[in-house]
């Protein structure tokens, strides 16, 4: 019988590196999988909502007029027309919600890099924006509707849509703004005070414009997320199957609101309207996510 | 992109901020330097310009605002929902009963749409925490360098995806397919209270597991991105440290980078429930509404606070039946406004996330 000692491979001592043990490597390799299997599992809705849409709704917008009509004088049942009244719903509140949004997001960003310090008033109002962010879209239109509607005493518009959905998009343009400026090197401004230039020309003319790409760039991802927003146009906006311009006065489609409109109607007429709302929705903010990439790209301060 | 902003937070009270907030003092006086013979000119006040006085004050008033804002929010909430909460014909807090058709005979209480909600809520987070734990780490860990940034930004498009989509997509196409392991899950196990044949039909779908798988989904990215930035912040050191010592790659990750991020990932997760909780049109459209009391199972219907609310909406004309559903969404504010606030402050009190 040959005994360890007459094996002539054996070392004297074990060597200092081992090979790692076979438990560990398949505890290694078991999570390894796990955790390449979270990330496939995450594609997988992803994928599947996109082709839902893109396979129900493509066929739809393929079709002139749905770019060009409304739904005016339509029945539920009956097929053609088009969205044309929904998307100026949503690119138009998705518009004056920007412009009120923009000035104050970018201000308050201002205060609290420039101005706030760590001053109380700084910390709540990081604070109050990080609750902001937080806030469900429902409780901002039901605040909306109660100043606007219940004590103004104004009637549903697609203004008091716009309001509310500032609410949503402020919070977002405050943190990237913040975010961007606080990334503008001292030196910029140490120089520009250096020159005898007050604080605020140097923020305006100095900070905001090394800062603008970045700042565009979150404004129109905040956009995006705005316009697909649902829950302000069903509480504060009538829906109206024809165009109205009038944005202080009236019921005004969006695509949001048409498709919780169409979602009962099942015949063929409102499967088209349905889909085709979701995939020009899903089109128009994909739309606003790349110009949000290309202004990044385009205006991105030349330092290098 | 969006909100994920928040774990580093702190950082806005931190070093460059203050750095400037100190700097700001002696700038303020930045007027010309007076000739030296000019002594009596030092003792005055140090002079500002009226253009960055308008800004200063511009750019606090916008700070001031934002505060006001939130307490605006639950003030016209409150004052709102009082006159209604005071005609109230049943007890508000542990009533079933929802009905406000009747402005004069007033019966709503929300024990009912606060255990659905809860319910959908947490099965959402239940779902999609461990996922989102998988994809952070896979992200900062796993990933092949290169690839990290695009499959980021793939997970970052399921936030741009309409809330509606889901919904429309959970109720047509998820719902569907889910009807055999529903009705395989009824059958099986129907025994136990949670998986109890429910008060509406299961197979239209309709039901809080639909809904809670769905939420899953619309939660993901957010747990994801928040806890992406915290594990991506893990010590170089600790990290090398540990492949020194001979670890595997998931014996790196499970004694230095979830050591370190677990309080960032309980509060992205905090942040998700957030969302959950006040997850208001797929929800609304995915949930087949019922007029049986909630029953503890999954394959239950009903509402939750957003959905009962959104509901309603378009239909609110008379101020008291409104201020129903305004004392319903007072309590969703104030519930996501507790969840946030203990989100913040998880990773406010971490100052190693900065």
């Amino acid at each position: 019988m040959s005994t360890n000692l007459a094996d002539p491979t054996r070392l004297a001592t074990p060597p200092t590196f081992q090979a790692v043990s076979l438990s560990r490597r398949i505890r290694n390799g078991f999570a390894t999988t796990l955790v390449w299997g979270a990330f496939l599992i995450a594609i997988i809705p992803l994928v599947w909502v996109l082709y839902t849409v893109v396979q129900r709704g493509f066929p739809v917008i393929l079709d002139g007029d749905w770019w060009q009509k409304s739904l005016s004088g339509l029945l539920a049942r009956q097929q053609g027309g088009g969205a044309y009244h929904a998307i100026y719903g949503t690119l138009v509140q998705g518009l004056v919600c920007g412009i009120i949004s923009v000035p104050i997001g970018i201000m308050i960003a201002i205060y609290l890099v420039e101005y706030g310090g760590r001053s109380k008033l700084a910390k709540a109002t990081t604070f109050m924006v990080d609750i902001l962010t937080g806030v469900p879209s429902i409780v901002a239109a039901l605040f909306v509707y109660t100043v606007w509607i219940t004590y103004a005493g104004m009637g549903r518009s697609a203004f008091a849509v716009s309001i509310a959905l500032v609410l949503l998009m402020v919070p977002v343009v405050v943190r990237t703004t913040e975010e961007m400026l606080k990334i503008v090197p001292d030196e910029l401004r140490e120089a520009s005070y250096a020159l005898g230039i007050p604080k605020w020309k140097t923020i305006v003319k100095i900070v905001i414009p090394t800062a603008l790409s970045g700042i565009l760039t979150g404004v129109m991802l905040a956009l995006a997320r705005v316009m697909g927003e649902t829950a302000p146009v069903l509480v504060l906006a009538a829906y109206a199957p024809f165009i109205n311009y009038n944005l202080f006065d009236g019921p005004m489609a969006s695509l949001p609101l048409m498709m919780v409109n169409e979602r009962n109607n099942p015949t063929q007429a409102g499967f088209e309207r349905l889909w085709g709302a979701a995939i020009t929705l899903v089109l128009i903010i994909t739309l606003f996510n790349l110009l949000a990439t290309v202004i990044s790209r385009a205006l991105a301060p030349k330092t290098k | 992109m969006n909100d994920p902003v928040v774990a580093k937070r702190p950082a806005g009270s931190g070093d460059p901020g203050a750095a400037r907030g100190v700097a700001a003092a002696p700038t303020a006086s930045e007027a010309p330097i007076p000739p030296t013979p000019a002594a009596p000119e030092t003792t005055k006040a140090p002079h500002v310009r009226p253009g960055d006085r308008i800004f200063r004050g511009l750019a606090t008033g916008s700070g001031v605002f934002i505060v006001v804002l939130i307490g605006a929010i639950g003030l016209f909430l409150i004052l709102q929902a009082i006159p209604s909460l005071g005609l109230d014909q049943i007890n508000f807090l542990t009533s079933r009963e929802w009905n406000t058709t009747d402005p004069a005979n007033l019966r709503f209480g929300i024990l009912d749409l606060l255990l659905v909600t809860v319910i959908v809520s947490i099965l959402a987070l239940l779902i999609a925490m461990p996922i989102a734990l998988g994809i952070a780490l896979f992200l900062t860990q796993y990933a092949p360098r290169n690839l990290a940034r695009p499959f980021a930004y793939v997970v970052d498009l399921l936030a741009a995806v309409p809330s509606i989509v889901f919904g429309l997509w959970g109720l047509f196409v998820l719902g569907p397919v889910l009807f055999p392991f529903s009705e395989w899950l009824i059958d099986n196990l129907g025994w136990f209270p949670l998986f109890a044949k429910g008060n509406v039909n299961v197979q239209l779908g309709g039901t809080i597991f639909t809904a809670g798988i769905v939420v899953a989904v619309m939660i993901l990215p957010i747990i994801t991105a928040v806890s992406r930035e915290v594990f991506d912040r893990t010590p170089r050191m600790h990290i090398e440290g540990a492949i020194a010592l001979g670890a595997t790659k998931w014996e790196v990750v499970r004694t230095t980078v979830l050591p370190f991020g677990k309080a960032g990932y309980v509060s992205a997760s905090m942040l998700g429930l957030g969302r959950a909780l006040g997850e208001t049109i797929a929800v609304m459209i995915i949930l087949s509404t019922t007029t049986a009391s909630f029953g503890w199972s999954l394959f239950d219907g009903g509402a939750t606070f957003a959905s009962k609310i959104a509901l309603a909406a378009p239909e609110f004309n008379d101020t008291r039946s409104a201020g129903a559903y305004i004392a319903a969404g007072l309590v969703l504010f104030v519930l996501t406004f507790v969840v946030n606030a203990i989100a913040r402050s998880i990773v406010a009190g971490h100052k190693e996330y900065e």
